[in-house]
Parts: structure tokens; C-alpha cells; sequence
């Protein structure tokens, strides 16, 4: 049952992320070009609401539907990991024009060659998890 | 009914995003679509080769049925929802990139350089996109997160990780569209 409401959401997100034209590999290289404020709107506006919207949970301590209390883990303290790893994610952002959201959207709009992305994101994933230990975090 | 069809303004979809994180923390859970790339390699058997990989992966089966909406999402969106799927960028910009060979700028909603199915015989074309998404996979683990769990919720939580994450996504993309672009294209 609760499976239906995951499916409801995820075709919401979907097809607002393809209508908004987040997953438009013009729109992302648009934005690394400054070329237009449409992006810097959908995520600016996307945070700032967001930020209203958490703060008020924290503050009247909302709860999920099931009762239980709501908060978004901390992530742990480093510099190193989110820079190089955020430098890597962005490079491979720009390239294929969809990050790992929007690649699912493009499955489903029907571009085929977004499966090499997809096949090759897991792979990318794989291979962090083998040189985890060696990577300064 | 008209607007359903046309692209939707940020000032909608903005939000919007904001209510799919909203509606997944009130269900329990959260916003984070990239760490189903790494419960996918768990189910292809990855626990095998790293620690990495071995967790319980049937507790991250709700975030592979969100994976399965967004899949019918783009398909709902693009067969019912749009008329005309071409992406108005800035005329500047597509111009530039019709220069590069990207011949369908500002006509279409993917680049045809890249995305069309002749490039599954473009050995070049073939070879950007898999370095394209071993990058975002690689990357987006290693950063602990993508442009959902990082960007939109790691930064509505005022999450200082997250505001350094995305200061590397951007970096990253910069050099890759201002200095890596010229010698690939």
C-alpha cells in the first residue's frame, strides 16, 4: 500500500523534473554558461522554500504520518570528500547533462542512449565503493 | 489547460521539488536519488567485491519504487504533457553550440550530438557519455550525495557539507563546460 504512495511521488517528481526542463542537457549547459536565471530559479527557489518549510518542522515539531520525528541526519564533518567528490560529480554533470535524477526522467521520455549514462553511473558507483579506502574523505 | 503543456516557469517547479522532498520526509523517509545507484549495485551482487555494498537493500526498496515513478514520469510528461519538447535557451548560447555541432540548440530537448540512437555507433559520442555518467556515479558517492539529497535537501537544512558539495558541483561543472568543452567539441 505504502508502495503506492513511493510510486505517486517519484511520477510526480518526474514529471515536473522533465517539464521544468531540469532535464534538458541544454538547460544544465545553459546554466554553466549563466545564459539564463531558469535553473538558478528552479534550485533557488526549490532551497529557499525548502529552508522555510524545515525550519518550521523543527520548530512546532512536525512528525511524519507515522508519528515519528522528522530530521535530516547531519553529515559528517569533512572538507575534502564533498569538494573532490562534488569537483568529480559536477564535471560528469556538465558532460552528460543529467544527474541521477533527471537520467530516469530521460529513460522514460524515451532516449535511449541515457542507458549508457545509467549503466555507467553504476559502474562509476561500483568503482568508488572499491576505492573508498583509498580516497582521502 | 494550455500552461500543462508548455515548459513550466522555475517559480512553479521550484516548489514543486520542494513538495516532493516535503512529502518523502512526512512519509519517513528522504530525498536522495543517487544512493539507488549504490543499492543497484548491491542487488547485481556487489557486497561480494567492497563492504561498501553489503547492506540490507530491501530497506532502500522504497526509493526504487520512487526510481520507478520517475521513469513513468518522463514518459507521462513527454507523450502527454508536451506538445513541442524543443527547449527555448538563450539564443546566445545556442548559437554558440550550433558552432560546436549541437545543430538541434534551442530545437530540441536533448542534443541529437549525443543523444540521438546514431551515437550507439559513434564510438566518441559513446565514450563522453560513459565517462559522463562514471563521473556522476563516482562523484555523487564519494560526495555522499547528488543534487537532490544535496543541493535541495542537505541545503534547505542549512547543512554545511551540502553548501560545500554543491561549491564542487559547480566547480566541476564550470571547468567542464569552459575549459574541457573547447578540447571535446
Amino acid at each position: 500500500m505504502r508502495s503506492i504512495i513511493y510510486l505517486i511521488i517519484g511520477i510526480f517528481f518526474g514529471i515536473v523534473l522533465f517539464k521544468s526542463e531540469a532535464a534538458s542537457w541544454f538547460r544544465i549547459y545553459e546554466m554553466f554558461q549563466f545564459g539564463s536565471f531558469h535553473m538558478y530559479g528552479i534550485i533557488g527557489s526549490a532551497v529557499g522554500i525548502g529552508i522555510i518549510v524545515i525550519q518550521g518542522i523543527k520548530r512546532f515539531g512536525i512528525t511524519s504520518f507515522d508519528g515519528k520525528q522528522i530530521n535530516i541526519a547531519p553529515k559528517e564533518r569533512s572538507f575534502s570528500r564533498y569538494m573532490f567528490g562534488g569537483i568529480i560529480f559536477g564535471l560528469g554533470w556538465a558532460l552528460a547533462g543529467a544527474c541521477p535524477g533527471p537520467m530516469f526522467v530521460l529513460l522514460g521520455a524515451g532516449y535511449m542512449p541515457i542507458l549508457v549514462v545509467i549503466i555507467s553511473a553504476i559502474l562509476g558507483t561500483f568503482l568508488y565503493g572499491i576505492f573508498k579506502d583509498k580516497l582521502p574523505h | 489547460m494550455n500552461w500543462i503543456y508548455n515548459p513550466w516557469p522555475w517559480y512553479v517547479s521550484g516548489p514543486l521539488i520542494t513538495l516532493v522532498m516535503v512529502a518523502l520526509l512526512m512519509a519517513g523517509k528522504r530525498f536522495g536519488m543517487s544512493s539507488n545507484l549504490r543499492t543497484m549495485c548491491t542487488i547485481c551482487g556487489a557486497g561480494k567485491t567492497s563492504g561498501f555494498f553489503r547492506f540490507d537493500w530491501k530497506a532502500q526498496r522504497w526509493n526504487l519504487v520512487v526510481v520507478l515513478g520517475v521513469i513513468i514520469g518522463g514518459f507521462i510528461a513527454a507523450h502527454f504533457l508536451s506538445t513541442d519538447p524543443s527547449v527555448t535557451i538563450n539564443p546566445k548560447v545556442a548559437a554558440a553550440l550550433k558552432i560546436k555541432g549541437f545543430e538541434n540548440a534551442g530545437e530540441g530537448y536533448m542534443p541529437e550530438l549525443l543523444f540521438s540512437n546514431e551515437v550507439l555507433t559513434d564510438p566518441k559520442g559513446l565514450l563522453l557519455l560513459v565517462i559522463g555518467g562514471l563521473l556522476v556515479g563516482f562523484g555523487a558517492r564519494y560526495a555522499g550525495g547528488c543534487t537532490s539529497g544535496h543541493a535541495i535537501s542537505g541545503l534547505s537544512d542549512l547543512q554545511l557539507p551540502s553548501l560545500i558539495a554543491v561549491i564542487g558541483f559547480f566547480i566541476g561543472g564550470l571547468v567542464m563546460v569552459h575549459f574541457l568543452f573547447p578540447l571535446l567539441f
